[in-house]
Parts: structure tokens; sequence; C-alpha cells
């Protein structure tokens, strides 16, 4: 039944390989920069100060790592739920290529101090042009292979990960809407308080559709193929995608709360925060919930063990986030360690942990390999990440709760009970244990590196053949 | 009419058709639809017969 022609496999592997190489490389800055806390004479140069090196660090974690997680994983599910080769094999490679190209120029200019000064969007502006080519590239090659599908139905995940594509081509061409000065220079084309609503609603998307959406249709293939069983609710995942499209726009105001923006535009970007925890929840639940009658696998099968647990770090992030987005929580929280404990339980628990348990079940299939080479390491994998992750977001809790409130502690003649300098040296425990928390994770990550290179090694790279689309199913 | 009647509509407009969306969504219309569609990711097979052969467990009722 099945022809001769074979799915294109290459630059899945490319990007399977690279996710794990950049998670290794990003998250090893982000241990370097959370040491530069603790030991500050770390600031070795300018070059690698701590200034420079956090941008680094995002960009790394989420566009290399995530964003290879994101190809890979894309490309595979939409060429196996689509019965079809992808469209392109040249334009598929290009966007490979160019990726990693900008990866690198965000390596070398980043350090350099070369910046357009907007978080997630700090690249320069030729940079950004590259970016464009190559996310024009991979919509054509991802929704041309939608179009010439030989399945009849468009499979949900396939639907997140296309809103995914179109939401970050709009973000990405209004918020880099820029004028150069110069090869390395660039202003933005806004100014004042419509340049800051700008770029947080960029950057609240940036969270919503690449940190989310596109992780979500990871979850809506990976889960139920480890699970061995459908989706839980098929119709809810509709609903589950349709209301993030209509509510996640809105809710970027709620980064510039007690800002210049007006109240009124604060309070729709509070308000819509809140709604978020809906569809949110109704997703993880949708996950989880597939598990139903099959939780017995999640005993020894730790790739479901990852996939599950960032389910539950997905839930709890998109619980804290809406209370955040609350004015009078704000208040204490923002602009404390609590704003970052929130963001890696959002990427190190559910971004970094569902692209990690894909990859895994990615991997040896892309080297016709039934499992990895070995299941136990990946056991250990989750378990040392698990506590990593544990260990950093309850020590930035404990650390941004403190600093809020010693920031807003006033005596009774109204002066400021504390200094600042005070609030930084009562979080330099915490910043100890943050530091610990990321060197579990990087471990993990490292154990990853030295687990699948003992798979890849000596394997013959496997290219799956495409199924003739009246074969039907076959178990 | 200004601007703001237009916003407004829009947002209206927006609401009514996540309330639409939900509605054919929940229609048993789609069940048959959906569940085709569901086990789309269960059609085939995803190892070479060499290391299927070590593998036979059934992928869904």
């Amino acid at each position: 039944m099945q022809t001769e022609a074979t799915y294109n496999y290459k630059v899945v592997r490319q990007f399977a390989i690279m996710t794990v190489v950049w998670g290794i490389v990003g998250m090893l800055v982000g241990v370097v920069i959370a040491a530069q806390l603790v030991w500050p004479e770390l600031n070795l140069t300018s070059w690698l100060s701590y200034g420079r090196l956090r941008p680094l660090h995002t960009n790394a974690v989420i566009f290399a790592f995530g964003g290879s997680a994101l190809f890979a994983t894309s490309y595979y599910v939409v060429q196996r739920t689509s019965h079809v080769r992808l469209f392109s094999d040249g334009l598929a490679a290009f966007t490979f290529w160019g990726w990693q190209a900008v990866i690198v120029a965000a390596a070398v200019t980043l350090p350099l101090g070369m910046t357009s000064g907007k978080e997630y969007a700090e690249l320069e502006w030729p940079i950004d042009i590259l970016i464009t080519l190559v996310w024009v590239s991979y919509a054509v090659v991802f929704f041309g292979t939608i179009a010439t599908r030989k399945a009849s139905h468009i499979y949900v995940a396939n639907w997140f990960y296309g809103g995914f594509i179109l939401a970050v081509a709009l973000l990405h061409l209004v918020n880099s809407c820029e004028i150069p000065v110069s090869l390395f220079k660039s202003y933005s084309c806004y100014a004042g308080v419509q340049d800051a609503m700008i770029q947080w609603w960029y950057g609240h998307n940036a969270v919503g559709f690449f940190l989310t959406a596109g992780f979500l249709g990871m979850m809506y293939y990976f889960v139920p193929k480890q699970a061995g069983r459908p989706v839980y609710s098929y119709r809810l995942s509709v609903v589950h995608f349709w209301a993030l499209i209509f509510t996640y726009m809105w809710a970027g105001p709620h980064h510039l709360h007690y800002t210049a923006l007006p109240d009124w535009a604060q309070s729709i970007g509070m308000m819509f925060s809140l709604i978020l925890l809906a569809p949110s929840w109704g997703g993880m639940i949708n996950g989880i919930m597939t598990l139903s009658g099959a939780w017995h696998k999640l005993r020894d099968d730790p790739i479901l063990k990852f996939l599950i647990t960032s389910l539950s770090f997905y839930g709890m992030s998109t619980f804290e986030g809406p209370m955040m987005s609350i004015k009078t929580v704000n208040a204490l929280s923002h602009y404390t360690d609590w704003t970052v404990g929130h963001v890696h339980s959002g990427a190190l628990g559910w971004v970094a942990m569902i692209s990690i348990g894909s990859i895994y079940y990615l991997i040896p299939r892309l080297f016709g390999r039934k499992e990895m080479y070995s299941v136990r390491l990946i056991n250990v994998h989750f378990w040392v990440s698990t506590i990593g992750v544990v260990l950093y977001i309850a020590a930035m809790w404990i650390a941004g709760v403190m600093q809020g409130l010693m920031w807003r502690a006033t005596n009774a003649d109204g002066t400021l009970t504390y200094a600042f300098v005070e609030s930084v040296k009562a979080t330099y425990p915490f910043w100890s244990i943050r530091l610990l928390g990321g060197l579990l994770f990087l471990s993990g990550m490292l154990i990853m590196a030295w687990n699948t290179w003992k798979t890849v090694a000596g394997q013959k790279a496997y290219d799956a053949p495409v199924l003739a689309p009246a074969a039907g199913q076959h178990a | 009419m200004d601007i703001n009647d237009l916003r407004s509509f829009v947002t209206v407009l927006a609401f009514a058709t996540f309330i639409g969306i939900v509605l054919w969504a929940w229609s048993g219309r789609q069940k048959q639809a959906f569940d085709e569609a569901a086990n789309l990711p269960f059609a085939e097979d995803e190892l070479p017969a060499s290391a299927r052969s070590a593998s036979k467990e059934s992928h869904h009722e």
C-alpha cells in the first residue's frame, strides 16, 4: 500500500539535533548570567557583561532552542498528518540554514552591543530582514504542504502551528518597523507610549503565539501519539484554538500597568489576561485527560512524564499569569524576580519540557529506531530537570515577593524603610538557589545530548515512506 | 458614525463569531468529522519494518 515517495525527514533531523545543541548553548548562557548575579566579578569584559549576555540568553532559548523545536516538530507533524511530503525541499532547507544564520548573527552582534533595545526583538535591522525571508519561506512550506495534503481534514495541531506562523509574521513585521541610520543601528518607527504599547503587544504575543500556540501544536500531536489514544475532546481543541486566537492579542497592556499608558488600555489588558485562564486551562485539561484510561503508562514512560509534567507547568503558569496581570497584584510583583520566576515556570516547565519530550519521541524515529539509546537516562533527565525547575521558581517566588514588600515598605514619616541595595543583599541566597536550579536543568540537557549521540551515532538516517491516502488505518 | 462605533461593532462581531464557533463545534453534526480528524495521527506506522517487529502495540481502540 505504500508508495515509493518518502517524507522529508532531513530538515526535521537537522532542526531536531540543533534543538539539543541550542538548548545547551542558551541554557549555558543563562547559567552564566545567573552566576554573574551571585558573583558580579564574572562580568569579565564588556562583551561578556550581564547586560549583553541577558538578551543573548533570551534569544538563544526562545528562538534558537524553542524555534528549532517548533520547526522540527511542525515539519514532522504537517507531513505525517497531511500524508504528503513537504511542499518544497529547497525552501525547507533554506529555512534551516537561514534560521541558523540568524542565530549565529545574534550570537555575534548581541555581545558586541548591537541592539535595537526592544525586548525579545533586539536584533538589528539587517537580521530582521533575514528573519522575514526565513519566516515567509516557512509559511510557504507549511501552508503549501497543507494545501497539497492527501487527507481531507487539517489536524488540529496544524491549526495551532499555522496560527503561530501567521501571528509571528504579523508581530515581527509591525514591531520591527525601524529606520536604519547605519548598517548596525536603527530606531523604531514609533515613539513614546505608542512604541511601548506596540513593543508589549509584540512581547506578550511572542509568549502567546511563539511560546504557546506553537507548543500546543506539539501537545496535540505528541501527547496522543505517546499515550496511544486520540485527544480527549476534539471539539474542545477546536474551541481552545479559536478562544486563544480571539483573546491573546489583547493581553499585552498588562506589561505596562501604572505607566503612561491610558488606564482604560491597562484595564482591557488585565481583563483579557483574566479571560485567558479559561482557554488555557481548557487546553491543559484536554491534554492531560487524553491519558484517561491509560494513567498507568505515566509510571514507566519518561517521555510521557515530560509531556504531562509540561502540561502541569502550563496550567500553573497560565494561572499565575492572569493573577499577576491584576493591577493590585502587579503593583507588588512587577519589576521583581517574581516575574522571572513566572517566565521560567513557563519557559522551563512548559516550553522546554514539552519540547524535550517531543524531541525524545522524534530522534529515534528519524533514525529508524524504536526508542532512544537509554530510556533510563530519559528518566534521569526528567527528574534532574524537574528538581531544577522547582528550585528555580520557588527561589524566584520568595525573592520576588520579598523584593516587592521591601520596595514598598515605608516608615511612619513616609520615607522608604529599605534602600534598594538592602533588597539586593537580601536576594543573594535566592540567586544562589536559582543558579543551582539552572545548573540542574542544564545538566539534564547534557544527559540528553549524550543519549542523543548514542542513539544517532552509526545509525543511518531514515525517511519514512509517504502512505497512500487510501491505505486508511492500521496499527 | 464615528470610528468608535466601528470599533464597538467589530468587537461585538468578534464575540458573536466566537459564540458561533462554540455552537458549531458542539453541534452533533461535526462528530464524525472530528472523530476522523482526531485519528489522523494514528493512520500509519512510523518505523521501518526491522524496528517495528519489536513493538506490535495497538495504537487505538
